[in-house]
């Protein structure tokens, strides 16, 4: 297939922007829905500039909350992986009750964990945490148990110990997969701190994130301001993203070959 | 002749996988220091396996099998082994790939820096010792791989199929100098392909094998003198010997 010139690759998502405007502007014209149901997109640019030391706050706010879930679970999601990587019988022991807490909703554990954890950035780590897990685990597993097996061969001949086999070869190849799981979780990781911040987060210190936001506006009917925490979000998960994607090309880019340039 | 011990020793030897049926049969041959023994023969008749098991990365199942008198796994440091494609490690550059074995034997860094350029200058590649293998081309990448193979000075070296995906001149070449090599570094070798005029051009000794089982059905003395130059390859003695060997070839096809 023939690649897009670069206008039109930078040019049809604006075109594609402005109509969806239009069919908005459309919508609300033909529906007479007022601002506070369904906001102009002026309305929502005027709204975030009003409140923007107020959004800014609270996009700072959970930002450290992602950040933090995200942290730990990239720490954990990789030890984790090692010993699951290491033998069989551990793998069979752990691996099910994995995917058994994969599988429970968060929501319903949201209480327990405010229980334990308390409420507040303890518990929203702790729910940032939950959902961004599993897709390291999984994929870094993945990758440990996916390496070459000539690799293995060579190791092997060298007479290589268990330990540099696990240090220099597995854990090196398995470095894409586990940088794609962390790229999943990046994604997860802003939505898992909005989540926890609007079951448990709290104004206290007078920002409790934007999920408290979240709750906070629509219990004001701030319809507009709703929307521009959605879009403050929203920015905030480009960010996460963004900062994983340049990980992952510093880590990957001189030898993977999914960076492979043309010009040698 | 039989003065020296042989460093690889089959005696009836029997392998197989799992219950499954006999992948080799009755295998008995003694390596001599020096040689350069190529296996050939049809799909499936276990060429390569013999490789494995002088390596120690596979067990046989009846019969006797020693690497300088002793068990394969023992005789590790002995050896080493080029596989097909040049399994290099692509996240380290090819500087970093001929240290590996020495890494993995804990060698000081100095040390393996040194041997390392070493090496490299060795198969021509001095230049490129900080590249990472996808900027290698397939023919330079095979040389790191016996570059990294040689760092540790081998006694034997398993070859399986290691020129089979190159083109014909980049192959001739690395035919030249794999033999070249053997100059400087004396190492007594065991060569699979599938390419009757490389093994010709290589080899002392040529083992034509036959499939289901696994066994030896004859073998072909080439008795060219080395240092052999390319100009052999257009000899009428050699295209005689490619013929003979193919004619062996050809009876273990007819009858599979």
């Amino acid at each position: 297939m023939k690649k897009l010139p670069p206008i039109l690759l930078w040019g049809l998502p604006v075109v594609s922007g402005l109509l969806f405007v239009a069919v908005w502007y459309g919508v609300r014209a033909v529906s007479g829905l007022q601002s506070w149901i369904l906001p102009t997109p002026v309305d929502i640019f005027r709204a975030a500039f009003s409140e923007r030391a107020t959004l800014l706050a609270a996009a700072g706010q959970t930002a450290i909350g992602a950040l933090g879930g995200f942290v730990l679970a990239a720490a954990l999601g990789f030890v984790t992986s090692l010993l699951l990587g290491v033998s069989r019988s551990l793998r069979a022991s752990l691996y099910p009750w994995l995917l058994v807490l994969q599988m429970t909703p968060v929501i319903v554990l949201t209480p327990i964990i405010m229980l334990w954890a308390g409420p507040g950035m303890p518990g929203i780590i702790t729910i940032t945490w939950l959902i961004s897990y599993f897709p390291i685990v999984a994929n870094m597993t993945q990758g440990l148990l996916s390496t070459d097996m000539n690799h293995v061969a060579l190791f092997r001949m060298c007479n290589a110990s268990r330990l540099q086999e696990m240090l220099l070869l597995r854990v090196p190849s398995a470095m894409p997969l586990y940088l794609a799981g962390l790229r999943i979780a990046a994604t997860l990781a802003p939505i898992g701190a909005i989540f926890g911040e609007y079951m448990v987060g709290n104004s206290s210190g007078k920002s409790g994130g934007l999920g408290f936001l979240v709750y906070s506006y629509n219990t004001q009917i701030k319809i507009p301001a709703l929307f521009a925490t959605a879009l403050t979000s929203c920015l905030l998960g480009f960010i996460f993203v963004a900062a994983v994607s340049w990980l992952n090309w510093a880590v990957l880019h001189k030898w993977h070959d999914s960076f492979e340039r043309n010009d040698h | 002749m039989e003065a020296v011990a042989p460093i690889v020793k089959f005696t009836s030897l029997q392998k197989r996988y799992g219950d499954g049926p006999l992948v080799l049969d009755g295998i008995n041959l003694q390596v001599q220091p020096g040689d350069f023994i190529t296996f050939i023969g049809p799909s499936g008749c276990g060429k390569s396996t013999i490789l494995k098991l002088v390596s120690g990365l596979s067990p046989w199942t009846v019969g006797g099998l020693t690497v300088a008198g002793v068990k394969p796994r023992q005789a590790r440091d002995r050896q080493a082994f080029i596989f097909q494609d040049a399994t290099l490690l692509p996240w380290l550059t090819a500087r970093h790939n001929v240290e590996l074995p020495l890494r993995l034997r804990g060698v000081p860094a100095e040390e393996r820096v040194a041997k390392a350029r070493q090496m490299l200058e060795l198969v021509g590649l001095g230049a490129a010792s900080d590249y990472y293998p996808r900027q290698l081309s397939g023919g330079m990448k095979m040389r790191v791989s016996i570059a990294r193979a040689l760092t540790l000075a081998p006694q034997l070296l398993l070859l399986d199929e290691p020129f089979g995906a190159l083109d014909e001149m980049t192959r001739n070449r690395l035919n030249e100098e794999l033999l070249a090599l053997r100059v400087q570094a004396p190492f007594t070798a065991m060569f699979v392909t599938h390419s009757v005029a490389e093994a010709v051009f290589l080899s002392n000794r040529i083992v034509v094998m036959a499939a289901n089982p696994g066994r030896f059905h004859a073998e072909v003395a080439v008795e060219f003198p080395y240092p052999r130059n390319p100009e052999l390859r257009a000899r009428q003695d050699f295209q005689a010997k490619v013929n003979e060997v193919s004619q062996r070839l050809h009876e273990v096809e007819v009858h599979a």
